[in-house]
């Protein structure tokens, strides 16, 4: 039988206030235990939430970029359990009532687009942390992280591959870091995802009964943990079994799911609506001027790239990821489609005054400097994109070296790296003389080591003469290897062609 | 001094005749004395006492000089009952779970009171985590009546009414959830006010049930009252139920005439009650008719849903306080058992043993009502009866100014009476909880005495925000009858 997998994912981002959501105490992540705990926090006798106006403002800001409905009225309700890193025994949470219901998320898996529907997102606190090493036998709790601010994001189940959910949970991390909304840093657990999996026969329209795999804080463990479920569920299935319905783990040393508790185990939250905080009320005009404060947003930018620059939706959608590299690539396009004496006249951002049709010829090779050069040079030292070490001028600068045959793409590599890692504020001329990176197109010097090439390397003209247009490539690449890549390639084409033709 | 009202004290502080410091020690030396016989407090510290004294007398010296003032309430002491946090104070509510907490913060109302140059006289006793209607539920066992110490002195806020009622202190604050302060007021002998929900923070009061706590004072006059809640009025921003409403004086109204006041008595309090005892309905009477000698009239208002606000309110409040009081769970501050096993083990017994039979028996009722699958039956049905409740006073306010009635069926009953019965208990709020159900204010004052010479409570309900029209009323019944200056026979100077 073929099976069809059926995902729905619940995110937690971290916003990105200050302070906390119901108390005034600050929400940076590494203070040592407990000195960012307030009264509040702690939930000492007494004590009351005031909910954070800020929280409210990026959750408001999230649903409009999902298109989604604000609510004008929503409800803070406690869910009652018992943890010691729980300090009031109830976490304060939306249920009933969230601030932001049905919006939509597009993604695009190779280079198909599908819409994923959020069902809701809403406000709650964080619990703390219970430490269970270095206290011999006994437990430390840190309340630093108690009362942080999380949006939850719940998808509807339309996710129907591993790829599908990386792609929607990815579209979701450029988002909220995008509308700067949540760091997105998924190390310190400012975004991470539970994933609900179940599988059914292809064609059928019953979901399967599913199972919940907790806390998973890395694309690659989403991915790796939802094929694993599937394939258990599936061969459970065809075992002749059925699934249980419960909550489980993702162990990444092992690559599998371990069962953590069942339906019949789960708690009875005893969910009220919070008599210490009123309605959350919303007015129009804050909406309006949150939706008036949104930037444009990355499937809004990634189609424009796509339409405007002829970019494939890939390349697209890839230099949208992050709103540092899609403005990196903005700039970076507008100053190589124009001259330096034009820059500082330029619009900031381009996007809003742009000569498309000037800056089209160039988009393709901007975006695959981005992508390829830049994003492996950024890779490399494991950065996060925040960090770019060059300047849109300085990449545009180099791209005009190029086109004007100052040097070659290769040599141009080359000082892209010298920019990145030893000279990030250097000038690109300057590096060029220094190190004689001039490209040489004197053809009379070209033509001499040509000779000598030639002269030194008889076989490869012989078997090139015998029809092997590969040793015409090894004789070019001998000739580039004399000059230290700067002869112009052109030129060494035409040369060598003429005289081996000749 | 024994019999000054908070105004004469505050006259005789301004006028340096006594200072805050004699006035502090004469108190002090009631509460160490009589205050034991009734175990009016939890907690007397003389040195903070003191020290706050002689920060009052500093204050009252440097007062008329270079922009330096004084309040009315300057150098006063107040006895505060135990619910409210006060920094450096032990801070118990009533129970074993918070025997050895120190409050490392002051409630709002403790900051007004403060700002105001009161002296904080001590924390009363009450019952535990304010649930009860006689503090016999306290751990620190019954507080007694000063009218007869074989009797309760109502609760939860019983300490402070009782040390009101002996003159061990002049002033005391309260809570009342269901009835809290105007109960034990009217089985006391004293006046005390629950405002509006929302006009006293809630900021540092420990919680019992959140949508119906509010924090009120006591005194012996309706004018003492007013010049409290001048000053423990006001917006707080920690508390998201406090109302931001521009301040007002409350004692403004107090000299204004009462002729054309309508009265309200609803059918259910007076035709309806069988519960009432004869000689409360003969006091509260009495009292009607000195308010229509005084010019008011009586217009028949009625209550229709009044009959469920005990039920409501005994679904309610356990619901909030189940949840309100999962804090106190053994790991971070309070009272956590010696001996156990794991966690769920140390939670156990904590609770088991850190709180009492009622409280333990509330947080059950809650927990049971908020639970899965009964959740719509109870909390969501008796959400609904609230607000036709709250409906019910509302519509009645359009026919009335106040609602006069009484403020407990009976008066103060033996210690132990209504121990084995929690129904009975609860019922003897049956008049009081409608008010907090629906938000309004309320107050008690004394209008009589039973055959036994046990004091008889006056409720007033006041529409919302008619604090000043309810102490207008009062205060012009006070100055025409002196049941709120009576003396229990036992209290000497």
């Amino acid at each position: 039988m073929k099976w069809e997998i059926v995902i729905g994912l619940e995110t937690h981002a971290q916003l990105s206030t200050a302070s906390k959501i119901f108390s005034g105490a600050a929400t940076a992540f590494g203070a040592a235990p407990n000195t960012q705990a307030s009264a509040v926090d702690i939930a000492l006798p007494g004590v009351l939430p005031v909910l954070n106006k800020g929280a409210v403002e990026r959750a408001i800001r999230f649903g409009l970029a999902v298109n989604a409905t604000i609510n004008r009225r929503s409800v803070f309700a406690r869910k009652n359990y018992f943890y010691p890193d729980l300090p009031k025994g109830y976490q304060i949470s939306q249920y009933e009532l969230p601030v932001v219901e049905k919006g939509t998320l597009n993604i695009v898996v190779g280079d198909t687009e599908k819409t994923i529907r959020i069902a809701r997102a809403h406000l709650e606190e964080d619990a703390g942390k219970s430490l269970h090493e270095d206290f011999h036998g006994m437990s430390g709790i840190d309340l630093n992280r108690a009362g942080t601010p999380l949006l939850e994001i719940v998808s509807e189940p339309d996710m129907r591959s591993a790829a599908e959910a990386v792609a929607y949970a990815k579209a979701l991390h450029t988002l909220v870091r995008w509308i700067g909304i949540c760091d997105g840093n998924m190390q310190e657990g400012s975004f991470r995802c539970d994933a609900n999996v179940s599988v059914r026969p292809q064609g059928s329209d019953k979901f399967g009964t599913r199972c919940e795999i907790k806390n998973l804080n890395s694309f690659r463990f989403l991915e790796q943990a939802i094929e694993f479920e599937a394939k258990r569920q599936i061969e459970l299935i065809e075992d002749g079994g059925a699934v249980v319905q419960e909550t489980r783990l993702y162990d990444p040393d092992k690559g599998e799911t371990r069962a953590m508790r069942s339906k019949e185990d789960a708690m009875d939250y005893r969910y009220f609506p919070d008599p210490d905080l009123p309605p959350l009320e919303v007015s129009k005009q804050w909406i309006d001027k949150i939706k008036c404060d949104l930037p444009e947003l990355p499937q809004v930018m990634a189609n424009r790239f796509h339409l405007d620059y002829g970019l494939t939706k890939y390349e697209a959608t890839t230099l949208t990821r992050d709103g540092v590299m899609a403005d990196f690539f903005e700039y970076a396009l507008a100053f190589v489609s124009t001259q330096p004496a034009e820059w500082p006249k330029l619009p900031k951002p381009p996007s809003r005054g742009i000569n498309i049709a000037k800056a089209k010829p160039d988009a393709k090779l901007v975006a695959n400097w981005i992508l390829g050069e830049v994003a492996s040079l950024l890779n490399k030292e494991d950065a996060s994109t925040a960090e770019f070490r060059i300047t849109p001028h300085q990449l545009a600068e180099l791209m005009h070296r190029i086109k004007g045959g100052t040097v070659s793409a290769k040599i141009a590599k080359e000082i892209l790296r010298i920019l990145w890692n030893e000279n990030p504020e250097g000038d690109i001329d300057f590096i060029i003389e220094e190190h004689g990176f001039r490209q040489i197109s004197d053809s009379g010097a070209i033509e001499k080591i040509v000779d000598q090439v030639l002269a030194a390397n008889p076989r490869s003209v012989e078997e090139f003469r015998a029809g092997k247009e590969k040793a015409f490539n090894a004789l070019v690449g001998q000739v580039m290897k004399a000059t230290q890549g700067k002869a112009n390639p052109a030129q060494v084409n035409e040369l060598l062609r003429k005289k081996l033709g000749g | 001094m024994l019999n000054f009202t908070i105004r004469q004290l505050g006259a005789e502080l301004a006028a340096r005749r006594v200072s805050s410091v004699e006035v502090a020690q004469y108190f002090l030396a009631r509460a160490n004395t009589l205050g034991k016989t009734l175990n009016a407090f939890i907690t007397l510290d003389e040195e903070k006492t003191l020290a706050r004294a002689r920060a009052a007398d500093a204050m009252l010296a440097r007062a008329g000089k270079d922009g330096n003032e004084a309040g009315p309430l300057t150098g006063v002491p107040i006895a505060h009952k135990d619910i409210f946090c006060a920094k450096g104070w032990r801070t118990t509510c009533g129970s074993q779970m918070l025997d050895n907490f120190i409050a490392p913060y002051d409630a709002h109302v403790i900051e007004r009171f403060d700002a105001a140059g009161m002296v904080p006289l001590g924390k009363t006793n009450m019952d535990e985590f304010a649930m009860g209607s006689s503090n016999e539920t306290s751990f620190y066992g019954p507080v007694r009546n000063p009218w007869n110490t074989e009797t309760v002195p109502g609760g939860s806020s019983g300490g402070s009414a009782a040390a009101v009622a002996a003159r061990i202190a002049p002033a005391a604050t309260g809570t009342d959830t269901g009835g809290s302060i105007r109960q034990p007021a009217a089985l006391s002998g004293v006046c005390g006010l629950k405002p509006t929900y929302g006009v006293c923070s809630r900021y540092g009061m420990i919680a019992f049930a959140s949508s119906l706590d509010q924090a009120g004072p006591f005194a012996r006059s309706a004018e003492d009252l007013a010049l409290l809640l001048n000053a423990m009025a006001g917006f707080d921003a920690r508390d998201s139920t406090s109302l931001e409403r521009a301040p007002e004086d409350y004692a403004r109204d107090l000299d204004k005439s009462i002729a054309g006041l309508r009265i309200g008595l609803p059918k259910e309090f007076f035709a309806d009650a069988g519960g009432v005892a004869p000689d409360v309905a003969r006091a509260v009477e009495a009292a009607i008719a000195e308010f229509r000698r005084l010019g008011a009239t009586v217009v028949e208002v009625s209550l229709p849903n009044m009959h469920l606000s005990v039920p409501v309110y005994y679904v309610l409040a356990p619901a909030e306080a189940s949840s309100n009081l999962s804090r106190f769970d053994g790991v971070r501050y309070g009272y956590r058992a010696p001996e156990y096993s794991d966690l769920l083990d140390m939670y156990k017994k904590t609770r088991a043993q850190g709180f009492g039979a009622e409280v333990r028996r509330r947080i059950l009722i809650g927990t049971y009502v908020l639970s899965h699958g009964y959740y719509d039956a109870y909390y969501l049905q008796a959400q609904k009866l609230r607000r036709l409740i709250a409906n019910d006073f509302i519509e009645a306010f359009k026919q009335c100014d106040v609602i006069l009635g009484p403020t407990s069926p009976t008066t103060a009953f033996r210690i132990g009476e209504k121990s084995a019965d929690p129904v009975q208990m609860y019922l003897s709020d049956i008049y009081t909880i409608a008010v907090n159900l629906a938000g309004l204010p309320g107050m008690s004052i004394p209008c009589g005495f039973d055959g036994r010479g046990l004091p008889v409570g006056l409720q007033i309900i006041g529409d919302y925000f008619a604090e000043s029209r309810m102490l207008n009323a009062a205060h012009q019944y006070q100055q025409a009858t002196d049941w709120h200056t009576r003396v229990p026979p036992e209290v000497k100077a």
